[in-house]
């Protein structure tokens, strides 16, 4: 940093750092690209606080969901923020497309430097306030119904997560206004990122906005596994819990041991650059190359954490819209455990060109081909689960034979790339590009569009409209294809990644294609959000106030949609795997529980919000060394978990009598409801009460 | 039902208060794997400080230079035996109905975490003395983030004894009291474990290399 | 105190006690070997290191009570632990002494 001639209270920032003035005084097209992004953002905060305001909303947000540590609405507001950073992504991707579609022998419309930031930003977004809170959020909700809990262990705990997250995403957020994020790409590698080569903001705002968000993984991770061991339902052994709990599990020990490397090497990363420190500098014994080491001991794993929940997605979908039991239930657990441990065995895969000897490479190049082994179980465990099923085809269950089609090509060039030779000729090109493309978006996002169609109508009590989610399908698939498909070519014709202007004209062609293929992916997301919009317009059409809209095979659907806040009036008893279809077969759903007893629930707690808050402070101080701000937010994080632990009321008391009123009257509203043939499960008929086949 | 004597790692309180028994186990529990995932924190910087120690030291001081193993054995023994005061504070939570006990062992054991903090800062202050900063070498920078996250680890810790201390005293021992001095012990005797490595991977290694 | 708490209670003393001493052996084994050069310079490396894993161990049975008798989520979880610590370290010094050997 430069040397700081006098103490200011705003640290190292100057006015010239807000984008809008920036670009007022340097107009440009690409400073013109970003002042309108930040634009955005800005309008979109200042609509959203305007409607708030004139709805008279503040209180419900603050009483019903920001302080809440009900685990769905946690788990639902993760889901935001992952919808809101993946608006932002997308674009941004799109955003590149373009620029490398149009930039064959002409700079095109983008700077380098901003360039630089939009694969950052792009990548960091994805990754970390995407598909972690997408996938975070999912098991929020549904895990502990599918496990017959009433929350997770940890309820304050897992707002607190939460909010760490959240305050990540904001950190990239105010990068788009205030200073400029990273350029050094999703991993960050130094010396590249260090002070000398990238004196800015940026990179700083990579370290606190990724550690945050590290940090909150970490608690989830261990708040997760710690329900899924303690707080299960009698009779709910580890071998009858759904696969999604399974996956849920795995992800969760995965977030406990993995996180760490990343955090320790953000925090090397940061005492390089703020106190000079030497770890990965290139003079005065600095090793570079440990950080690619701690990076991917984090980064290996963390591709596991982001497809296990949505492989257990699938494994609900594809069992459910089969009407079938999953095929090789324990083979899929078993699949599922290895791959969690054999994902900790191949992390010097993402870095074979470096340097190490061939001996090295070979080993963790086998390594890297073993685990095609169990995916390739699961691969045919969903196939034969559908083998004789009565298949219907649902926008969810769509999404999930394309990512079978779609995620064993990913594989095929995951196992090439695996070979170290190979990877040599192709490594950091478009070929790459398109390998992790080809994961993440049939794997990570394709599971993740299907749960929420899945469960939608559980968290909120109506279905989603069926044919907008299927033209919103198409395109995401076309959109996948012609997107990426042309990157593998590209990569093998020698086009490198990030790179922001050519100088081969025989690329033009296939970038293009690759642009239009990004302009439908957008629209997917736009059909996503029409769906949406037509579906709550639609909502009375559309209720399924009995809960189990698609005849399901778990708790969850066991119980009203949306589900009370303490889940299950009475906890319920599980005799055997797929609870609640031996319940509906046995035809003891919906009958009376014996007895009711007082339910305990934790009260709300503005301790989370006000640690999420003063992260924020806290990660904009440092960037900006804004040094009286840091202590004061620390000081202000410490604070609150410390006045908490004196607050002994944290607790109340649901009484019997009313958990029966109301469990009683949904009962009777069930009894009263028509139930539904499979045929029909799209038609205003279904209200969520599933016809049982005996 | 018989009680499983060992619900948790550390103390079970077993039959001398079973509400807080029983209920202990998720709590516990959830507490454990913090500390495995804080283990992996410092297994990281072992393997980081492993290479660097050796390849990093660019010239300037080695370890033999500025260890100062005397010091690091007396530190050795004010932790362990603030180990084992912390175990009789365990005790006295567990069997005494009193809070006498307790307090005097848990005052006893902040006193010895004390004092090696004092010890570890003062070693830092004569290594810094002697121009071995961090900023000197990748070996030092690796030496001190090691060395110094366990040293931040046991002050939360102190800090975190004066606070039960103080809610010891407000609340005396309720439930909720007596889980959070569980965990910290958990805590105090995982660190030194963490310590014992410190102590034979970076002193002991270093000096007898 | 009940009869059967005072049971406990020794037993559980006792635990501590020996813990304690033990912890307080090893170690001070270990820094003899050091200062007093005793044994030849590997065997001493090799000898000090078996010392460290004798003493966690004592720790993890003594003072944190982790057993075979301990519930299986426990030592299932201490288990698990060592074996992703062994891969993370021993894969990182493995990786970076091999890149240091190419460039020298
Ligand atoms: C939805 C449509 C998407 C489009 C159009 C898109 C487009 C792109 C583009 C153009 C790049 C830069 C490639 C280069 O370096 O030359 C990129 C990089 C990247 N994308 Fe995507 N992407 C999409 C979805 C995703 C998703 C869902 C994820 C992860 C969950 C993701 C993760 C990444 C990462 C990690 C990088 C690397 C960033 C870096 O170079 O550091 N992308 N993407
Ligand atoms: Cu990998």
């Amino acid at each position: 940093m430069t040397a700081e001639s006098s103490f200011s209270l705003l640290g190292i920032l100057t006015a010239q750092d807000i984008s809008f003035v920036h670009t007022f005084e340097h107009p440009g097209m690409s400073e013109f690209i970003d002042a309108s992004a930040g634009g955005v953002m800005v309008m979109g905060g200042i609509i959203v606080i305007a409607l708030l305001t004139y709805y008279r909303g503040w209180h419900a947000l603050w009483c019903d969901w920001l302080t809440s540590v009900d685990h769905k609405k946690v788990g639902i507001m993760y889901i935001v923020v992952a919808f809101v950073m993946l608006a932002r992504a997308i674009i941004e991707g799109v955003l590149m497309r373009y620029q490398q579609s149009i930039a064959v022998n002409d700079p095109g419309i983008l700077s380098p430097d901003h360039f630089g930031q939009l694969f950052s930003t792009h990548g960091s977004i994805m990754i970390f306030f995407v598909a972690m809170p997408f996938v975070t959020g999912m098991m929020n909700y549904i895990m502990p119904q599918q496990i017959g809990a009433r929350d997770v262990s940890f309820p304050l705990l897992n707002a607190i997560s939460l909010w760490l997250t959240a305050a990540g995403a904001a950190l990239v957020m105010i990068s788009l206004v205030v200073g400029k994020f990273s350029t050094g790409g999703w991993t960050a590698y130094p010396p590249y990122t260090g002070i000398e080569f990238s004196p800015g903001e940026g990179v700083d705002y990579w370290i606190w906005s990724i550690s945050l968000a590290s940090i909150g993984s970490t608690l989830t991770g261990l708040n997760f596994a710690t329900t899924i061991y303690k707080n299960r339902a009698p009779g709910m052994t580890l071998f009858r819990m759904p696969l999604f709990c399974w996956t849920s599990l795995c992800t969760s020990i995965l977030m406990i041991f993995a996180m760490a490397p990343l955090t320790i090497a953000t925090l090397m990363l940061a005492l390089d650059r703020y106190a000079g420190f030497h770890f990965f500098t290139n003079d005065l014994g600095g090793n570079m190359m440990n950080y690619a080491n701690l990076f991917w001991l984090f980064g290996h794993p963390e591709v596991y954490i982001l497809i296990l929940p949505a492989f257990g997605v699938f494994s609900e979908v594809i069992s459910t819209f089969s009407g079938k039991t999953i095929y090789g239930y324990k083979s899929l657990v078993i699949a599922t455990m290895s791959i969690a441990v054999l994902s900790f065995t191949v992390w010097l895969h993402h870095f074979f060109t470096m340097g190490q000897g061939a001996n090295v490479n070979v080993i963790f190049g086998i390594a890297t081909m073993l685990i095609g082994v169990p995916t390739g179980v699961k691969v045919y465990d969903w196939l034969l689960t559908m083998v004789r099923g009565r298949i219907r085809l649902t926008t969810a269950m769509l999404f999930s034979v394309m990512f079978l089609v779609t995620f064993v090509i990913g594989g095929l060039t995951g196992v090439i790339l695996a070979n170290p030779p190979v990877d040599f000729a192709v490594h950091n090109s478009l070929f790459l590009v398109a390998h992790f493309h080809n994961m993440v978006i049939p794997g990570v996002l394709f599971g993740m569009i299907a749960g929420y169609q899945f469960w939608f109508p559980k968290a909120f009590g109506f279905r989603l409209a069926e044919r907008w989610g299927k033209v919103s399908f198409w395109c995401w698939s076309f959109g996948f294809y012609l997107t990426f498909m042309p990157l593998y070519v590209l990569g093998l014709m020698g086009a490198m990644r990030r790179t922001v202007e050519w100088f081969r004209p025989e690329y033009l062609g296939w970038l293009q294609v690759s642009f239009v293929g990004a302009l439908l992916l957008f629209s997917g997301f736009l059909f996503l959000c029409v769906q949406l919009v037509v579906s709550i317009r639609q909502r009375d059409q559309r209720r399924v106030p009995a809960g189990d809209p698609w005849d399901g095979r778990s708790l969850e659907w066991s119980n009203s949609s949306p589900p009370p806040e303490y889940n299950f009036a009475v906890i319920p008893d599980v005799t055997g795997q797929d609870a609640f279809t031996r319940i509906k077969q046995q035809g003891q759903a919906y009958a009376s529980p014996i007895a009711y007893e007082d339910i305990v629930v934790p009260k709300n707690s503005i301790v989370a919000p006000v640690i999420g808050i003063a992260a924020i402070m806290f990660g904009f101080a440092l960037v900006w060394h804004i040094w009286w701000l840091v202590v004061f937010s620390f000081v202000c994080m410490w604070g609150a978990v410390i006045a908490r632990s004196f607050v002994t009321e944290t607790e109340r008391v649901i009484p019997a009598s009313k958990v029966r009123a109301d469990h009683e009257a949904w009962l009777q509203q069930v009894r009263e409801c028509a139930t539904t043939p499979r045929e029909q499960e799209n038609t205003s008929v279904n209200v969520g009460r599933a016809e049982v086949l005996t | 039902m018989k009680r499983q004597p060992l619900l948790h790692p550390g103390l079970n309180l077993g039959s001398t208060d079973e509400y807080s028994h029983d209920v202990s186990e998720p709590i516990i529990f959830g507490f454990w794997v913090f500390l495995m995932a804080d283990l992996v924190l410092f297994a990281i910087l072992f393997a980081t400080y492993a290479s660097m120690s050796v390849q990093g030291q660019a010239g300037g001081p080695t370890p033999i230079d500025v260890f100062d193993l005397p010091s690091a054995f007396i530190e050795t023994m004010l932790l362990l035996t603030s180990s084992i005061t912390f175990g009789m504070a365990s005790l006295a939570l567990k069997y005494k109905a009193d809070s006498l006990h307790l307090v005097f062992w848990l005052v006893l054991t902040f006193c010895l975490g004390a004092g090696f903090i004092g010890m570890e800062l003062r070693d830092f202050w004569v290594m810094i003395q002697q121009g071995a900063v961090p900023q000197r070498s990748g070996f030092l920078s690796s030496f001190f983030l090691l060395v110094a996250t366990h040293g931040i680890h046991v002050t939360a810790g102190l800090f975190w004894m004066l606070v039960l201390l103080l809610q010891l005293r407000v609340f005396g021992r309720t439930t909720e009291v007596k889980l959070r001095l569980m965990r910290l012990a958990l805590f105090w005797h995982m660190l030194d474990i963490v310590w014992v490595c410190i102590f034979t991977f970076v002193y002991l290694f270093g000096v007898a290399q | 105190m009940t009869d059967k708490h005072v049971e406990t209670y020794t037993q559980d003393f006792r635990s501590y006690c020996i813990g304690g001493l033990l912890a307080l052996i090893l170690t001070s084994l270990a820094f003899g070997l050091v200062v007093f050069e005793v044994l030849p310079n590997f065997e001493r490396l090799i000898a000090i290191s078996v010392l460290a894993v004798a003493q966690i161990i004592v720790h993890f049975r003594y003072f944190l009570h982790i057993s075979w008798h301990s519930h299986r989520d426990d030592l299932q979880l201490v288990l698990f632990t060592s074996l992703i610590l062994f891969l993370m370290v021993g894969g990182t010094i493995w990786i970076l002494f091999n890149l240091h050997e190419q460039m020298m």
